[in-house]
């Protein structure tokens, strides 16, 4: 086993340790400080996938300004003690369980369907990473990129009126 | 080759997501169960965009501005639901149930 699958598997068992966590944590505060750690194992696994401007954005976006909003709103909501009766009863467990162990499997299987053989794609000589992501997001995909700003406008405006105090 | 160690630990975490969706009555705490289904699904796009070009790297951006739009709108949906019912537990939220 080479060092990049060592700590490929590290970073993976970390991610999926803190999401086990985040999930079972009683505390809502603890289960979005165990996301974070998840977030941040999944932006090192996008390193070594050699996606390393995704990994920047993976810490930016999502540990950096999502999950914030998450820890302000438990703050303003006032739930950072565990509720009694969070996690549901045996029987809903023994579904839960079910279900997801299901799709687990269905994944899993999924997963053998294999790709046509070839190496992976490098970056052409004399470009680094940041070119080859941003040079189609600005030729082929200009449209969805430009169209993705008047969401995130819409989100905003959807957003300051759903918190309106008064509705 | 690190694309089915990746689809691998992809499919966990989503299971987890989803696990942790149907057990938990928690809103914000499902709301960031669906969070992690979205990171799953994007570690299964970077990892197929390593074999197949850089496009599925482009989309995992789009997945991340989608889920910072929805994040917000969710988060301000689950305030208003708090203003009016003074709880997020989904237990007590049964106004559709029949």
């Amino acid at each position: 086993m080479d060092g990049t699958l060592i700590i490929f598997w590290a970073f993976a068992g970390l991610a999926v340790l803190s999401g086990l966590a985040c999930i079972t944590r009683r505390s809502p505060v603890a289960s979005a400080l165990w996301l974070v750690v998840t977030l941040f194992a999944l932006a090192a696994l996008f390193v070594l996938l050699d996606a390393q401007f995704i990994a920047v954005l993976q810490v930016l976006v999502y540990a950096g300004a999502i999950m914030v909003l998450f820890l302000f709103v438990i703050m303003l909501l006032n739930l950072g003690r565990a509720g009694p009766t969070d996690l549901k009863g045996p029987l809903g467990l023994g579904v839960g369980v079910f279900l997801a162990g299901l799709l687990l499997m269905q994944l899993l299987v999924l997963r053998q369907a294999g790709l046509a053989p070839g190496g992976p794609v490098r970056p052409p000589l004399g470009q680094g990473m940041i070119p080859s992501v941003a040079r189609p997001l600005f030729t082929v995909y200009l449209v969805p990129f430009e169209i993705t700003s008047i969401l995130l406008l819409a989100a905003i405006v959807g957003a300051v009126v759903l918190a309106k105090r008064k509705l | 080759m690190l694309l089915e160690p990746a689809l691998t630990v992809s499919g966990v975490l989503f299971a987890l997501g989803v696990l942790g969706v149907l057990l938990r009555r928690n809103a914000i705490v499902i709301f960031m169960c669906v969070e992690l289904m979205l990171n799953a699904a994007n570690l299964a796009f970077v990892a197929f965009a390593q074999q197949l070009g850089v496009a599925g790297q482009i989309f995992v951006f789009f997945v991340m501005a989608v889920a910072a739009a929805e994040a917000a709108v969710g988060l301000a949906i689950i305030l208003a639901v708090y203003r009016h019912r003074r709880t997020v537990d989904l237990q007590n939220i049964n106004l559709l149930k029949g």
